[in-house]
């Protein structure tokens, strides 16, 4: 056994005998039908919504767009007059995604703004300070991350309702302001394990205790502090159910509602396919903008989260 | 200044020599609860007491627009009597059942291909796309997508011969083609998870077990399997709650139908309280399965061992 030990600790295991090259063929070809089934449906939708309405049906089959064009694109947009739209397969009402892109940007900003410092503040003193009810407390939290939406959402409707702020954006942030227990406790869990040194020695040089907090503990906690920011900010614009119960008016409508109503219309009798997928690719485009930037960040962050 | 001094002070004093209201009236106290308010009015505001005011109104008859009327229990006897209850049920149950074993099964399978020929950053990037997308707007995709007429699945269906599917026009096949759906926004996540909880398994045991002669797959379900369970878990629970919670998908493609195919229990809830105006009944709905999820995780935490690790 001798001989063949010293072999195993020099070299990888793997190298000990060739592995047999159909084994690793099989392993890429079922990566690269994973990679295919991924992306075709992000080029079906790039195709269709390139494509004109009416030789969309007169041709399913290729799969280039078929009589190229952009004006699913302008119309959505609200940049062509109501013939033009008609013309192209829209309903001719005034559909408007700048206006849908603005809300959802403006509502989600405001929650991770919000929620993130809201929540960090509260974490801080779960993971720092000492004072009464400090464990009862973050029980009851912990205890929240448990009900699942549903259950709270019908109360607070009533709530945002009783309070006369649906349709407004005050009412479809409201929930999620001021903290979410899950930030809370991710972030908890990550002051947890920064080192009290530091701290303490900003304390001996005088700093109050908001100051240890907002010069050292934040900044300190940037990585984390982003990958919450993007967990939130995909949550929130990803939400469907709360801001089509609160904000169903135009001036409030975001994204997700909007296209959601979109759909339902069928003005020539069939939904406004090439439409629908240019507002789709609009709605996809800040995500997978931010995805680009951050990509990687985002891949090893949500390997982290797992782990909590 | 001085509230550090104090922190430090109290730290340094026995524990039972510190009295109840120096306690409660401390400058640390003080800080910690100026830190704690913002999120505290927000939990009990949106948290705590909507968890009450539920729970009382699973006891009322009200139609949101008259004063609620006290019945006691009699919601959740209507609740036990109704067949449709029952069979809303059964559809999330089939749901969960059709999405949950074979998303792990082909999100384990894909990790263990990617941890064998490729670590590629790019590659764990690309299938993580879906997730990040409003489950909305992977509805819509699919929907038009598996349109019965002008569908691209089906098109490609009839190219190799087989011939026309309904999919969501049709009771059969509607839950299965959401099943579908789901599973292709979020395997690669699960992945993703998976492939992480691969990176934490020590080659060295692997390199043992090979010299002991073990084949590849005695390796996979001896040593990579059980050594997964701490992700397992992770992954089982919150799949297993989200699944039982679908809503968006239901709501773009099929709103419950073909007839009740797809009338999940959340669905069942939103008709009642927004279609029919019953808030009492569909509150009570809602706490029925907020108990089943309650006790479905419990199981699952027991089962799987939750809090050990096979690595300690």
């Amino acid at each position: 056994m001798l001989p063949n030990q010293t072999l195993v600790s020099t070299k990888p295991v793997q190298n000990r005998r060739p592995r047999p090259s159909w084994r690793r063929l099989a392993a890429w070809f079922v990566i690269a039908s994973a990679v295919f089934v991924i992306l075709f449906p992000f080029w079906w939708v790039i195709r269709t919504a390139l494509s004109t309405q009416r030789e969309l049906l007169a041709d399913p089959r290729s799969l280039l767009p078929v009589g190229f064009t952009m004006v699913n694109f302008a119309r959505v947009l609200g940049f062509v007059d109501t013939a033009t739209a008609v013309a192209a397969g829209g309903s001719g009402q005034s559909i408007n995604f700048w206006l849908y892109l603005r809300n959802s940007i403006i509502v989600s900003t405001i929650v991770v703004v919000c929620q993130t410092f809201f929540s960090a503040l509260a974490a801080y003193a779960f993971a720092r300070l000492r004072f009464p009810l400090r464990d009862k407390i973050f029980g009851a939290y912990l205890a929240a991350l448990m009900v699942p939406g549903i259950v709270t959402t019908l109360p607070n409707f009533l709530l945002i309702r009783d309070l006369g702020w649906e349709n407004s954006f005050l009412g479809i942030v409201a929930p999620s302001l001021l903290m979410s227990p899950f930030a809370v406790f991710f972030l908890r869990q990550f002051f947890l394990g920064i080192n009290r040194e530091l701290e303490e020695a900003a304390s001996l040089d005088g700093a109050s205790k908001f100051g240890i907090f907002w010069r050292i503990i934040l900044p300190i906690s940037t990585p984390p502090l982003i990958t919450l920011a993007i967990l939130t900010y995909v949550g929130t614009w990803n939400a469907y159910l709360w801001p089509f119960l609160i904000g169903k008016d135009e001036n409030v409508r975001v994204l997700t509602v909007a296209l959601a109503i979109f759909r339902s219309q069928t003005p020539q009798g069939a939904p406004d396919w090439t439409g629908l997928m240019a507002g789709t690719i609009i709605s996809m485009l800040p995500t997978l903008l931010l995805f680009l930037l951050l990509g990687r960040r985002v891949v090893n962050n949500i390997q982290f989260t797992g782990f909590k | 200044m001085s509230a550090s001094q104090t922190a430090v002070r109290s730290q340094e004093r026995p524990q039972a020599r510190r009295s109840l209201l120096k306690q409660w009236f401390n400058q640390e106290t003080a800080l910690a609860w100026l830190f704690l308010l913002p999120s505290l009015i927000g939990f009990i505001t949106f948290y705590a007491v909507p968890a009450v005011r539920g729970l009382y109104i699973s006891f009322t008859n009200w139609d949101m627009f008259s004063a609620p009327k006290f019945i006691g229990l009699d919601n959740y006897i209507d609740m036990y009597n109704d067949k449709q209850f029952w069979r809303s049920l059964q559809v999330t149950a089939y749901y969960v059942l059709l999405n949950i074993p074979l998303q792990t099964a082909l999100a384990i399978g894909l990790a263990v291909m990617m941890d064998r020929v490729t670590k590629s950053a790019l590659l764990r990037g690309l299938f993580v796309m879906p997730w990040l997308l409003p489950p909305v707007i992977v509805a819509m995709v699919w929907l038009w997508m598996l349109d019965p007429t002008l569908g691209v699945v089906n098109t490609a269906l009839q190219a190799v011969g087989f011939s026309r599917q309904p999919f969501l026009g049709s009771p059969d096949q509607a839950m299965p083609a959401i099943a579908a759906i789901n599973i292709w926004q979020y395997t690669g996540y699960t992945a993703l998870l998976f492939f992480a909880g691969l990176q934490t398994i020590p080659k060295s045991i692997y390199e043992a077990a090979a010299i002991d002669g073990a084949t590849e797959q005695r390796m996979f379900w001896s040593i990579t399997l059980p050594l997964l369970r701490p992700v397992m878990v992770f992954v089982l629970v919150t799949t297993i709650i989200g699944s039982f919670q679908i809503f968006d998908t239901i709501a773009v493609t099929t709103k419950g139908g073909p007839i009740d195919a797809t009338r999940v229990i959340t669905w069942y809830i939103f008709e009642y309280a927004f279609n029919r105006f019953e808030m009492g009944y569909a509150t009570a709905v809602a706490v029925v399965l907020f108990l089943i999820l309650a006790i479905i995780t419990f199981v699952q935490m027991r089962i799987l061992r939750a809090d050990s690790s096979d690595l300690a």
